[in-house]
Parts: structure tokens; C-alpha cells; sequence
């Protein structure tokens, strides 16, 4: 049977182009680069070149560009790093964030709040958008940071982030966006989001697992979370893994090259995938803002079934697909992103994520238009009719 | 997600749940379980010769729900009551080859339906 992935926003198969130019620095390449001798030369440079393309793309100097673990490490840099130098040079403890963050961010400012920072975490509306005015009222002389997510990877929601970014520089106070689900689709000069700090992670992007990257704005200090030597100016001590560092790059580069395309292309087979799903399957609802959506997340609720059964039946027929509802969240609590919508938990359990990618074709999307009502209509046949 | 954690014989029953749908008479009924945690489970029994003559299930939730609540069924279908009664959650979880730690709450959902079904034909006298 042939496989149909459709969960692109958990993770991304490694571009061939990037396995390519990771292969020399897996294998004969290896050097240290922090080693003087040729090796740790020749693994030096190809860092210096993955960091000078990073920053090309990004639209910003070199030296603002790091490379960590993941899109969560750099998160933890960034909020962490800002907030413990802050309070280290006597300038506040208070952080703002949003209600549909990422666990990468969120539990990052709880966890700060445990440690004596003040947190707010601010709603959202039904379609999960933060409000630029509700930002600016909950800025106070304390504020050291604001962080919201530059688009959500359950529902797709885009945050209006220039306009965030217009009154955190009015205030005075650091933005910084976690860009993991944006980084195929979205603008990625950080001139034009305005942001002093911004995460990823290269497997979002066709890129290898167990890299990040952060832009960090020069001028900004940070504290540093880890100590063991100097690499990425201290932020990031470690030796470096070169192969990891050059797949981000190229991967990257990729992702820029083929944005608009891609975007293009993806977001119409979403709206296949969005107008076939509501068409054929009664009481089935999209999560997220019908416009202001990123290309590649088509995510509903559907009544009187529940997402991890559904999830299992498209597992057998071949299609991955992923859900919010409690049962498929191993803490047996719906998605908090789609409570802070405002969707009551008894519509939540039918939560279903389908993420495309730009390997997906119009055949797989038919595919699944075709055989998910059938599951649907058999999983509502099973359950007790209830009342409301 | 937990379906790799899930054994072939709660796969089996999931795929395929035995005693599945409504009774016109039941003798005893039950409904336990609540949407806001996602599992809702209603069980019909007919009893004979105090005996569980027939049973059949409807269930709203995960794999794991639906799989116990089948693997119930078939556990007491033809029992004495007093034996059915005895029936524990853990029996159930068992029978399926085990459950992933965080998915034993379900088999809660069956073995609680069996008991007030039971209850529910007693009382009814």
C-alpha cells in the first residue's frame, strides 16, 4: 500500500541535497574545528560558510547567527539567556508570551516564573491570533521580553509579528518569535519582522534532527545556560557538529529558494484537502484562521469522534496524520492551544492535524478526501448517540 | 502517540470489536465515562437464567477504549453475573496483552459499564 505522510509540522524527511553536502563532514571531514591543523581548518570553514549563508538568507550579520540542538534549545537561549542577564544587570523580571506557544516557549516561561519572574500569558481570539493592543497594555517598566510564536504548528495561525514588533521598539522591550513552523513558508528577513531574537530547527525544513538555530541581535545580551568553552561566543559550548551545522545551512538555502513555490503549490493542496474534508464529512469544523494560515496545516475538530481512533484507521489505510485530542497527548489533557481558542474540550477530542508537504501530490490528498469520511461515518456508528 | 505501544491483540480488537451496537430491550444498561475526557461508554446486557445471555457495547474514544470495551464483551458474554461482577480492569488489560501506563484509565471505563449494567438489571428487580 502506498504510504502517505501528512505530518510535515512533526518533523521532515532530510532533503537529498542536504544529505549530499553533510556526507563529506560524516566521513572523511571529521575534523575539530577547533583544531589548528588542517582538519579542524577544513571543518572550521565549512561552519563559517553554513554560518554566512544562514545569515544571508536571514538578512543579518554572522556574527548574529548561532547554531544550537533544536528550535527548543535555542528557545531556552534566547527567553532563559535574556531574562537571567537582565536580571543580572538589575533591568526587570517581567516576560509577556502567548497562550498558543510551543512547549519549546511556554514551559520555558513557567518555568522562570517558578524562579521568581513575573509571567503573562496572553489569550487569544477563536482563530488564535494575539492582539498587538493587548501586547502594548501588558508591557510594564519591568518588561524584558516578549515572546510569540511567528506562526502556530497545530493550527497555522500567522501572528501579526511586525506589528508586535513596531510596539515592543516603541517600549523598549526584546521580541523574540519562535519560527519553527515558518520557515518553508513565511518572510524570513528579521529586518522586516523586527524581532531582536529568532528560533528554528533544521528538521522542520527538509534539514537533520539535533540542530538549531538562533539569531540573536547584536547588542543583546545574553546569559549563557551551559558552560564547557567558547564555541558560539560561549552560548553554545560544545564541539561543534559540522555535518549537522552544514545540512541546516543547505537546507535552508533550499527552503528560501523554493519558498515561493512551495507556498504556492502546498497551500493549494491544503485548500483541496480543507474544501474536501468540510464538503464530505457533516459537523467537521476548521481550527485556525481561514486566511492567515500557513501553507501546509489543514486542522479540524470533528464532532462525535475522537482523534487518536481516527489516527489509527488512517495509520492502517497507509496516511499519517497527527491530533490534539488528550488521548494522543500522554498528559490526557486536550491541546492547550486549541482550549486557548476557546474549542471545549468534548470538541477538542476530535481534533485532527493533517500537515502537507512538498513532496505531497494532488493524488495523495484525493486519497484521503476519499477514504476519511468512510472512517468517520464508521468511528460516529460505533458511539452511543448523545444528548447535548 | 501510543499505537506502537499497542499490542497486536488490542489492534485485533480495535480493528474489529466484537459485540458492537445497541439493544432494544436490554435488561440492564449502563453509561459511564463523559466527553470531556473523551471516553463515553454504553453497555446493554440481557440476562437468562442469571446469566449474561447477550451484551453489546457502543463506545466514543481512543483505540485503547474502544479495544477494552470489546474485550470485555467477549470476557463475560455467557458468564454467571456473580463471576461477571468479579471482573476487573486489570483482567481486561491483561487479556489485551497489556496497555500503555497511560492508557489503563480506559479499561477503568469497561469494567465500571459492566458494573452498573449489572447493577442497573438488579435493581430493576
Amino acid at each position: 500500500m502506498k504510504k502517505i505522510y501528512l505530518d510535515y509540522a512533526a518533523t521532515t524527511p532530510l532533503d537529498k541535497r542536504v544529505l549530499k553536502a553533510m556526507q563529506p563532514y560524516l566521513t572523511e571531514k571529521f575534523g575539530n574545528p577547533s583544531s589548528i591543523h588542517f582538519w579542524g581548518q577544513e571543518a572550521r570553514a565549512a561552519i563559517d560558510q553554513a554560518r554566512e549563508k544562514v545569515a544571508k538568507i536571514l538578512g543579518c550579520y554572522p556574527t548574529e547567527i548561532y547554531f544550537t540542538g533544536t528550535t527548543t534549545t535555542s528557545d531556552n537561549l534566547a527567553i532563559q539567556g535574556a531574562c537571567w542577564a537582565a536580571k543580572k544587570a538589575g533591568r526587570g523580571n517581567h516576560l509577556i508570551t502567548s497562550s498558543v506557544e510551543h512547549h519549546g516557549v511556554l514551559d520555558v516561561c513557567q518555568a522562570l516564573e517558578k524562579k521568581g519572574f513575573k509571567l503573562t500569558v496572553l489569550p487569544v481570539d477563536k482563530q488564535g491570533i494575539v492582539d498587538p493592543q493587548e501586547i502594548e497594555k501588558a508591557i510594564k517598566k519591568e518588561t524584558i521580553l516578549v515572546s510569540v510564536m511567528y506562526a502556530n504548528n497545530e493550527v497555522g495561525t500567522i501572528q501579526p509579528i511586525g506589528e508586535i514588533s513596531r510596539i515592543t521598539k516603541k517600549k523598549g522591550v526584546l521580541l523574540h518569535t519562535d519560527a519553527a513552523a515558518a520557515i518553508d513558508y513565511l518572510d524570513l528577513l528579521v529586518s522586516n519582522l523586527g524581532v531582536e531574537m529568532m528560533s528554528f530547527g533544521a528538521h522542520k525544513f527538509g534539514g537533520p534532527k539535533g540542530v538549531g538555530g538562533l539569531f540573536l541581535k547584536k547588542g543583546v545580551k545574553l546569559e549563557p545556560l551551559t558552560y564547557g568553552g567558547h564555541h558560539e561566543r560561549g552560548l553554545w559550548p560544545g564541539t561543534e557538529a559540522t555535518a549537522l551545522i552544514v545540512g541546516l545551512a543547505k537546507a535552508l538555502e533550499i527552503a528560501a529558494q523554493e519558498q515561493k513555490t512551495a507556498t504556492r503549490k502546498v497551500g493549494r493542496l491544503r485548500d483541496q484537502l480543507i474544501k474536501g474534508v468540510l464538503t464530505n464529512i457533516p459537523n467537521s469544523y476548521l481550527t485556525g484562521h481561514p486566511i492567515k494560515r500557513l501553507a501546509d496545516i489543514a486542522s479540524f475538530v470533528i464532532e462525535g469522534v475522537e482523534g487518536e481512533a481516527i489516527l489509527l484507521h488512517l495509520s492502517d489505510q497507509g496516511i499519517g496524520a497527527s491530533s490534539g485530542s488528550a488521548c494522543t497527548s500522554g498528559v490526557l489533557k486536550p491541546s492547550h492551544v486549541l482550549t486557548a481558542m476557546g474549542i471545549p474540550p468534548q470538541l477538542a477530542h476530535g481534533s485532527l492535524r493533517f500537515s502537507l508537504g512538498k513532496q505531497t501530490t494532488q493524488e495523495e490528498i484525493r486519497k484521503v478526501v476519499k477514504v476519511l469520511p468512510g472512517i468517520v461515518k464508521k468511528l460516529r456508528r460505533m458511539a452511543p448517540r448523545l444528548s447535548r | 502517540m501510543a499505537s506502537q505501544a499497542y499490542s497486536k491483540k488490542v489492534m485485533n480488537h480495535f480493528r474489529n470489536p466484537r459485540n458492537l451496537g445497541e439493544m432494544k430491550n436490554p435488561d440492564g444498561m449502563a453509561q459511564v465515562g463523559n466527553p470531556v475526557c473523551g471516553d463515553v461508554m454504553r453497555l446493554f446486557i440481557k440476562v437468562k437464567d442469571k446469566k449474561i445471555s447477550d451484551i453489546k457495547f457502543q463506545t466514543l474514544g481512543c483505540g485503547a477504549a474502544i479495544a477494552t470495551s470489546s474485550m470485555l464483551t467477549m470476557m463475560v458474554k455467557g458468564k454467571p453475573l456473580a463471576q461477571a461482577k468479579k471482573i476487573t480492569k486489570k483482567a481486561v488489560a491483561e487479556a489485551l496483552g497489556g496497555l500503555p501506563p497511560e492508557k489503563l484509565h480506559c479499561s477503568v471505563l469497561a469494567a465500571d459499564a459492566l458494573k452498573e449494567a449489572i447493577k442497573n438489571y438488579q435493581n430493576k428487580g
